[in-house]
């Protein structure tokens, strides 16, 4: 049944990048809005839609990270720090830790906002680092940030995190046990991320993180603004994040430092170095494939094989070498992604003479 | 003062290792600007392959007399040996490919290698960490007011011989002139005659025998091998690294021996779930306010 949705999404996706009439797209993306809202109606489970809706929260991070690392070409290693940001400023104001229950709907844009202010207070002294060296210091900072939520055990739960977080209401009615509303929001928020991605890269500022990408001193001496543009672009790929994180921890009603580590980091890297790098459709793809081979194809695997042959195989251990064969691979063999953009593909092929530079 | 002189020792340990292994990092960031990332899982990797072999010996019943001593060296070797063929293996495989690709992608593939090598190690020795032999004696030596372990001079004495010898090595061999010269210039180097390739091919074996040494004396000093530590280890490591400048030799030593005292201290005065909150801002401010780290230079931007 996972299947059923994710291929569909997935096929959609592939047919939005083969057809270049504008009015086909539309009609694909219309087409597979209305199947995604009207079809858990007649088909599905609850099961099916909680993996749906943590796949959608994926796709929300990866379209942010998208933003940093896909457009403005700052590889971002800390991402699932303003993730944990998002999930905490939940986890804090809507749960008994203080007696606070702030609405839900209000933490949403809090979160995103208290993301995007991390994501510039990060980035404004370190984006004058290059390449490698801003990719580490963002792991660095992705590494306090879950200490720091462990550590401040007053506030915070420490190890433990918070638990017995509010149910959401949409009107006063409680959400419930039930996961729906939170696959319907994730959706919601996957069609505000596309639609945001999509105008940013064609704005001025998209323009600009475009030029910075390609050649950095080369845009600053066309006059683009480049720490303001980079700073822009780690506060809205932040902000996905802070929405996610929201969502996140209302769906499991618990935030823990350990659900925000370096690999949630690599994982949502993974996704964007498997669809391709700063191409919208393809990171959705990516993160989509991702997100169903953890959670339904890997477990399906696991019972087939202990059912076959009587053993107790733990194939959940194998997650790292899946993400890190996928980032090997597609590096080695097709560094543009399964579904590449045009000019990313390009610049990729003919790279040959700007190596180690930059 | 007891108590400090106790963390000193302490950080002198953990510093020699982390200089070892940050060794590694520069040597390789120097010839060919790539954060090696799966440097530390090389180091994981050369601790286990030691455990092993002690574990067999001692299972045989050789650890004793002499026997102690050459077990001791033979696990010492294989590690180094391991641990070396490990990392030229990465570069052939993954990163020669992309000598020429854009910056990010070796960094990518290096965090793929890293993963895949952290699952690989634990598929091999469980996710649990292993108790690593107790093979060296270890009393304690009283020095005036300073209480060491024999195990830790042995830490460390093998970690600074290991320096020394690579300092040498570097600065007199024809193969470590040949380093050097493909690390300022790659181009002039390859037109001189010297073999980029397998110069580049050479650095990783060197680097990756490091790591080896410090897998060996990290297992001797933590008294475990566990298939994680490379992470902390080798970003601690890569700290130091950035801290003494990147692609300096004697700044890795320097900034390896800074990190270790940060370590030892830090634990001691504000508890060890800081540490490493204290070891990652001094990254983020080192990278932010003096990135070319303690003994670099600056360099000028590529165009």
């Amino acid at each position: 049944m996972i299947y059923t949705y994710a291929l569909v999404a997935i096929a959609a996706c592939v047919a939005i990048e083969r057809f270049h009439n504008r009015r086909a797209k539309t009609a694909i993306v219309l087409l597979l809005a209305a199947f995604l809202a009207i079809a858990p109606r007649f088909y599905g489970n609850d099961a099916v839609f909680s993996v749906l809706a943590d796949a959608a929260v994926y796709v929300m991070l990866a379209l942010g990270l998208n933003i940093v690392v896909g457009f403005a070409g700052l590889l971002d290693l800390g991402y699932a720090a303003f993730f944990a940001i998002g999930a905490y400023t939940y986890g804090m104001l809507a749960s008994p830790q203080f007696g606070l229950h702030l609405p839900f709907w209000v933490l949403l844009f809090l979160a995103a906002a208290l993301a995007a202010l991390f994501g510039a207070l990060l980035g404004a002294p370190t984006l004058r680092l290059h390449g490698d060296y801003l990719a580490i210091v963002t792991l660095g900072f992705g590494e306090i940030v879950p200490q720091i939520f462990q550590n401040l055990t007053k506030y915070t739960g420490g190890p433990n995190g918070i638990a017995a977080l509010d149910v959401p209401t949409f009107f006063g009615h409680s959400f419930g046990a039930s996961v729906m509303p939170y696959y319907y929001i994730a959706l919601v928020g996957i069609a505000a991320a596309l639609w945001i991605s999509r105008n940013l890269r064609e704005s001025r500022l998209g323009r600009a993180w475009m030029a910075i990408r390609e050649d950095e001193l080369a845009a600053r001496h066309a006059g683009i603004d480049v720490l303001r543009s980079k700073l822009a672009a780690f506060a809205i790929g932040a902000s996905f994040s802070g929405i996610g994180g929201v969502l996140f921890a209302a769906k499991l009603a618990l935030v823990s430092p350990d659900l925000f580590g370096f690999q949630v980091s690599v994982l949502i890297v993974s996704m964007l170095v498997l669809g391709g790098m700063g191409n919208i459709v393809g990171v959705v793809v990516g993160s989509l494939l991702l997100t169903i081979v953890n959670s339904a194809l890997l477990p399906q695997i696991n019972s087939l094989v202990d059912a076959t042959f009587h053993t107790t195989i733990d194939l959940s251990n194998l997650h790292f070498l899946i993400y890190g064969a996928i980032l090997v691979g597609i590096m080695l063999f097709r560094p543009e992604g399964l579904l590449p953009n045009r000019e990313r593909r390009a610049e990729l092929h003919h790279a040959g003479e700007a190596a180690g530079d930059a | 003062m007891h108590e400090f002189l106790a963390q000193l020792a302490n950080g002198v340990e953990l510093g020699a290792i982390y200089a070892l292994i940050a060794l590694g990092y520069t040597l390789v960031y120097g010839i060919l600007e790539l954060i090696n990332f799966a440097h530390g899982d090389v180091y994981t990797f050369g601790s286990f392959v030691a455990l092993g072999i002690l574990v067999g010996l001692r299972a045989a019943g050789a650890l004793h007399g002499a026997g102690l001593i050459l077990g001791i060296a033979a696990a010492l070797i294989a590690a180094i040996l391991a641990s070396a063929l490990l990392n030229a293996g990465i570069e052939r495989l993954a990163y020669r490919r992309l000598r020429k690709a854009p910056r990010l992608a070796p960094l990518i593939t290096a965090i793929g290698v890293s993963f895949m090598l952290e699952n690989l190690i634990e598929l091999w020795q469980g996710s649990a960490p292993v108790p690593f032999p107790n093979v060296i004696p270890n009393p304690q030596l009283q020095i005036g007011a300073l209480e060491v372990g024999v195990q830790q001079i042995v830490v460390v004495a093998l970690a600074i011989v290991t320096m020394i010898a690579l300092h040498f090595f570097v600065q007199r061999s024809k193969l470590g002139k040949a380093m050097r010269a493909v690390a300022q210039d790659r181009d002039a180097a390859s037109l001189v005659g010297i073999n980029v390739d397998r110069t580049i091919a050479m650095t990783f074996l060197i680097a990756g025998a490091l790591a080896g040494v410090a897998g060996f004396v990290g297992g001797v000093s933590f008294g475990s091998a566990w298939f994680l530590n490379g992470f902390g280890a080798g970003l601690r490591a890569f700290t130091a690294a950035v801290l003494g400048g990147i692609g300096n030799i004697a700044g890795a030593m320097l900034g390896g021996f800074l990190i270790g005292m940060l370590e030892s201290f830090s634990t001691w005065l504000i508890g060890g779930q800081w540490s490493n909150v204290a070891v990652f801002s001094v990254l983020i401010l080192v990278l932010v306010f003096r990135p070319s780290g303690l003994l670099g230079e600056t360099l000028p931007e590529k165009v």
